[in-house]
């Protein structure tokens, strides 16, 4: 089984959010990029099915610019067999799964395993897309999957509660937080670190999908008014400030 | 040239999202001097979609018969209907049923996507709108460069606006079918009420020191007719089920109310809860960082103020 995940590089989820050149940029100074968490998830998954489906591959695709590498080659040292990076600075997730999508026809793959979506701008777009675009099933967000010949069982959760699907293979499929447990995600080991480095990461040239949206400008949400503080043997003030200044019981 | 928007279903109900998303089209509608036409899909009772003539809909064109959980089976209707009513914009909540069908239906259009998005069009040409990003911690006015566009509307961020209007249900009929994804069973969420869904929130974190302690949680929640939430820490430890966990990397939520009891508000918690209308803090920490995002707090110990505050909610409830 050949399986591609794909990664997006995102602020740390510790980061203070900022902008500059007059809020039409976001501030990337100082601020740590990582794998998106939702991604992570999906890696770790590859790796798991890798495992129990002897002869398997894993392969990492990501589209941006050489800047990011880092997150690729730490893919790669968490366990992935070898990498894709798309030459290009995404603008948006169309031109993402477009450019995804480009290189998956020519390039085909069994399983893509992406986020739900990307920390930053949570456009949830690029797993549903990618099933359009390549005409295959696409589950997510997605909470279990498992590998059964050619048949790809999965848990999506949906409104209301979760489903139970299956699909033939290939399949795209959406991970966030119990597509495998926090616990048991991987990190890289001093010998992963060391392999990573003689490992192929291959780039390719962007296809040329353009973008469908840009951003003008980025605001701050409104801050919060001071606190109100309410003495700790006076809960019926904070009832009546609910009911009567709140007006939200 | 109609407006589409999808009413969609759960379960055969129309959900307060969803005459959100309704609000939402009117709204364009009004903007862009175009027609609003809602879409329902699979087994929904009339008088249950004459539901979206309350925030101004004047025509739903219903399609029976299919899975409203499959988004491809959603957005080839969806195509269908944009395609014969020369429709330029889809608008959606952005619940899974419209997250999930939005990408797939921008395919099928060759339209524009943007998710998320809070506010009515500030321009028209090109269209910019105002969307959620960053996992709550900004806001993006974006700019959309395609002539057609799928839009989706952030859950409890832009308001029902009631505008009672008589609402006629037409049917309509799709070819549209779906052989890659079998659908095998469905386990309805079991919980009273959902997370997405609630407009009062009570969450908890490790303040509360073990599983065993949350009986009072829930009669909070209870008596305030609220839903359940946690923190990380406390989703990752085991005390409460993953699905409760509200934050960056869980679920992000909107409530009219988030209570926080035992949660000091680290970044990546504040980020999922940090849009909520009104937010009451309850902890022993006075520097807990969560006071500076809060509307109410209380330092206190959790085990004597939340017993208090259920006996007071329930008194001002009799």
């Amino acid at each position: 089984m050949k399986i591609l995940v794909c990664i997006s590089s995102v602020p740390d989820t510790t980061t203070k959010i900022t902008f500059t050149e007059n809020n039409t940029k976001f501030n990337a100074s100082g601020v740590q990029f990582v794998i998106n968490p939702n991604d992570e998830f999906g890696l770790t998954k590859a790796l798991i099915l890798k495992e129990t489906n002897p002869g398997s591959t894993v392969t990492v695709i990501h589209v941006g610019p050489v800047t990011n590498e880092p997150i690729i080659r730490k893919s790669l040292a968490i366990g992935a067999d070898d990498a894709i990076r798309i030459d290009t600075d995404a603008i948006d997730a169309v031109q993402v799964a477009n450019e995804i999508a480009a290189y998956v026809k020519a390039n085909p793959f069994d399983l893509i395993i992406t986020g739900k979506e990307s920390i930053d701008y949570n456009g949830s777009i690029v797993p549903h897309m990618l099933g359009e675009l390549l005409g295959v099933a696409s589950v997510s967000p997605c909470i279990g999957l498992n590998i059964n010949g050619t048949t790809a069982e999965m848990v999506a959760v949906v409104d209301g509660g979760k489903e139970n699907v299956t699909s033939n293979l290939p399949v795209i499929v959406g991970g966030q937080k119990g597509l495998v447990d926090e616990k048991e995600l991987r990190i890289p080991n001093m010998r992963g670190i060391m392999q990573a480095r003689s490992k192929p990461l291959n780039v390719v040239p962007a296809s040329g999908a353009s973008a469908s949206q840009s951003v003008n400008s980025y605001e701050s949400p409104a801050a919060k008014s001071a606190c109100t503080m309410i003495d700790a043997n006076n809960v019926e003030e904070l009832v009546n400030l609910l009911q009567n200044e709140a007006k939200v019981i | 040239m109609s407006v589409l928007v999808y009413i969609e279903n759960t379960d055969g109900s129309v959900k307060k999202n969803v005459i959100e998303a309704v609000s939402y089209a009117i709204a364009y509608g009004t903007a862009v001097g175009k027609p609003v036409v809602g879409v329902s899909i699979g087994n929904v009772t009339d008088e249950e979609l004459k539901k979206a003539g309350t925030a101004g809909l004047s025509k739903v064109i219903k399609i029976d018969g299919y899975d409203y959980n499959n988004h491809q089976i959603a957005s080839s209707v969806l195509a269908d209907i944009a395609n014969s009513q020369g429709s330029s914009t889809v608008i959606m909540s952005s619940s899974n049923q419209g997250k999930g069908a939005a990408p797939r239906l921008a395919v099928k259009l060759g339209a524009g996507i943007t998710t998320d998005v809070i506010d009515a069009p500030s321009s028209t040409a090109p269209v910019v709108v105002k969307k959620k990003g960053f996992s709550g911690k900004a806001i993006l006015n974006v700019a959309l460069s395609n002539d057609k566009n799928v839009i989706t509307v952030a859950v409890n961020s832009f308001g029902v606006k009631e505008s009672a209007t008589d609402c006629s249900i037409e049917s309509g009929s799709s070819t549209a079918t779906d052989t890659t994804l079998a659908h095998v069973s469905f386990e309805k969420d079991t919980s009273k009420l959902s997370l997405t869904d609630a407009e009062l929130v009570v969450s908890a974190g490790r303040g509360l020191k073990g599983a065993e302690n949350w009986g009072m949680v829930d009669e909070l929640a209870e008596a305030l007719g609220a839903a359940t939430a946690c923190s990380k820490p406390v989703a990752d430890i085991g005390w409460r089920p993953h699905h409760e966990h509200v934050g960056q990397t869980g679920i992000a939520i909107s409530p009219n109310l988030y209570i926080a009891i035992g949660i000091s508000g680290a970044i990546q918690h504040l980020a999922g809860v940090s849009s909520s209308k009104t937010i009451v803090v309850i902890n022993t920490d006075p520097e807990a960082p969560f006071f500076k995002a809060a509307d109410y707090g209380i330092i206190g110990d959790a085990f004597e103020v939340v017993p208090k505050l259920v006996a007071a909610v329930k008194a001002a409830k009799a």
